[in-house]
């Protein structure tokens, strides 16, 4: 980057032939480049390298090594001890309960605020809200919710006032349901940040021409609206699934280690190795990446095939 | 088609109350410390302790710093990659998702393993070096927001054309990217840096595995051994996010909208 004049000179063509040259084709465009150019790039690839990809990759390596550094798949096979299994198991139903019912919800309210003809306020008030709700997760978060519907809540409290304990009833905070209605409060905002311009790109002119025809509201969604969305809903879907799958800071504020997700044991075992086995806190990593990267991947090609429809 | 604005309504209100119930369930929890009516001795009790203050600062710098190293990172990859190297956009592009796709816990469980003592590179052996480690951890977590932020910082003005003016006027690359192309995305550069503070400001998870003390910790600690500072707490980070997310939106309103040519 700290080039002199004399390179700067040659530089300043460059941008000119990659113009003209690109379209020519991809050999071409490749031959312009100048070494320099990657000068600028370079520190962007070598801290991806070093804090993206090496330590990831070395962790994935780790899940096949034995202690003394040759390879196995021991630590694989134990993932199926009945602790690990259970985490997994939790882990999933968490992350699928809240994801579901995230984005079914979100979907809810973002049709609402959209198509529901509410007042413009409220559309862009519901917006910046989720914005910040979608990044009001973490410790806080967890503090919030103990305050509200914990023991000694304020709603609790309130339920308690028309006679109904909730704790009585079976709620927990500190459970699977408490720990989802929690993650529901980001994975919702997401889901409406997300689908709300899907649905504005449901154009106007479908619903009249549907109309014209002699659909009712009802036939728009079951045979036009939905099947539109569809895509972008199970593409979002998988992404708030691997969204609560991979958090950690609000289950462990609000339940410490008494319910046991994958995140929350993979941190003790990175704290004090409780599983006594290293490598097998390498496999549990394993786990989780090739978890989350289905559910992200699986949204990246979905959102690639749902954009079609709404240039 | 009345009764679909009548059901726009009942989910809209739903909504708000799922939404607004804990927050105002938490501010009446974080005022409800005495038992003779409401005070604000919660927010006082966390104002005046030292590890508070500590923390809070403490975070505010590794923040302040994680921004600027990403910055140092992403604008000249992202004005590169505009201008000389398009053909690298989706490997950029790529890795820019990276952090999205592996979850902060294995981020650091890779960096304590791959830095401790015996590695290349020891970063974890030293106090500093863990503080460093940390605030590159903190840049790949935004490096997603900050490159998007960036990137749409570029589109809205002609870098080609700037660049060809500042270079016929004789500044070399580095002059161009800190005095023309900079302050040209400032706009753009700075929501990016508040969504990052939002962000990094109470993470949890990294900073506790580099046993780091930083204001995540501090809440974590005080949620374990308090009962109402915690509510006074989540109260002042929601208003952060919040501050965080205004910034946001105030400067959108000065954004430029898209290239302006002048020829």
């Amino acid at each position: 980057m700290s080039n002199n004049t004399g390179t700067l000179a040659t530089n300043d063509a460059t941008p000119a032939l990659a113009g003209v040259a690109s379209p020519k084709g991809p050999l071409s465009g490749i031959a312009s480049i100048r070494w320099g150019d990657y000068l600028g790039v370079a520190p962007f690839l070598i801290f991806a390298i070093l804090f993206l990809i090496v330590p990831t990759l070395f962790l994935i390596i780790g899940a096949f090594q034995a202690p003394d550094g040759s390879f196995t798949l021991q630590n694989i096979y134990d993932l199926g001890t009945p602790q690990i299994l259970s985490s997994f198991w939790i882990s999933i139903r968490v992350s699928a309960a809240s994801a579901f019912l995230g984005s079914l919800l979100g979907l809810a309210i973002a049709l609402a605020i959209i198509r529901g003809r509410l007042p413009q306020t409220i559309r862009s008030t519901v917006l910046t809200f989720s914005g910040v709700a979608s990044n009001f997760a973490g410790i806080p978060l967890a503090f919030a919710f103990i305050a509200t519907l914990g023991r000694l809540g304020i709603m609790t409290a309130l339920f308690k006032f028309v006679g109904i304990d909730i704790y009585r009833a079976g709620f927990n905070i500190l459970s699977f349901w408490g720990l989802t209605l929690t993650y529901c409060y980001f994975q919702i905002p997401l889901m409406i940040l997300i689908i709300a311009p899907a649905i504005d790109g449901l154009k106007k002119e479908w619903n009249e021409a549907a109309a014209t025809l002699g659909a009712t509201n009802t036939q728009f969604w079951r045979y036009i609206g939905l099947p539109v969305l569809w895509p972008n809903l199970l593409g979002t879907l998988s992404l708030l699934f691997a969204n609560a799958f991979g958090a950690i800071a609000t289950a462990y504020a609000l339940t410490g280690s008494s319910l046991n997700i994958v995140p929350i044991l993979l941190y003790a075992q990175i704290r004090g190795d409780v599983l006594n086995n290293p490598g097998l806190g390498a496999a549990l990593a394993l786990g989780m990446i090739v978890i989350t990267a289905l559910a992200n991947v699986l949204y990246l090609v979905i959102r690639t095939r749902a954009e079609r429809w709404l240039k | 088609m009345k009764s679909g604005k009548f059901w726009s309504w009942v989910i809209f209100a739903l909504g708000v109350i799922y939404f607004i119930g804990p927050l105002i369930a938490t501010i009446q929890f974080s005022l409800s410390i005495r038992r003779d009516g409401y005070s604000l001795d919660a927010y006082r009790n966390v104002f005046v302790t030292p590890a508070f203050q500590q923390s809070f600062s403490f975070s505010l710098l590794i923040g302040v710093a994680a921004i600027v190293v990403g910055l140092l990172i992403v604008v000249p990859a992202a004005y590169f990659v505009r201008l000389r190297a398009p053909q690298l956009r989706p490997i950029i592009e790529f890795i820019t998702l990276l952090p999205l796709i592996i979850p902060p816990i294995i981020l650091v469980f890779g960096y304590i393993r791959l830095y401790s003592s015996t590695s290349f590179l020891p970063l974890t052996t030293t106090s500093f070096g863990t503080d460093v480690l940390l605030i590159l951890a903190y840049v790949a977590l935004a490096l997603p927001y900050m490159y998007r932020a960036v990137d749409t910082g570029l589109r809205t003005i002609d870098v080609q054309t700037l660049t060809e003016a500042a270079s016929i006027m004789g500044a070399n690359t580095l002059t161009i990217l800190m005095q023309v192309i900079f302050p040209n995305i400032l706009v753009a550069v700075l929501s990016g840096a508040f969504l990052t503070l939002a962000i990094v400001i109470g993470e949890f998870t990294i900073a506790s595995l580099l046993n780091v003390q930083v204001f995540g910790v501090y809440m974590q600690n005080v949620g374990a051994n308090r009962a109402f500072e915690p509510a006074a707490l989540a109260v002042i980070s929601f208003i952060i996010t919040w501050a965080a997310m205004g910034m946001i939106q105030l400067l959108a309103r000065f954004a430029p909208r898209n290239a302006v040519r002048t020829d």
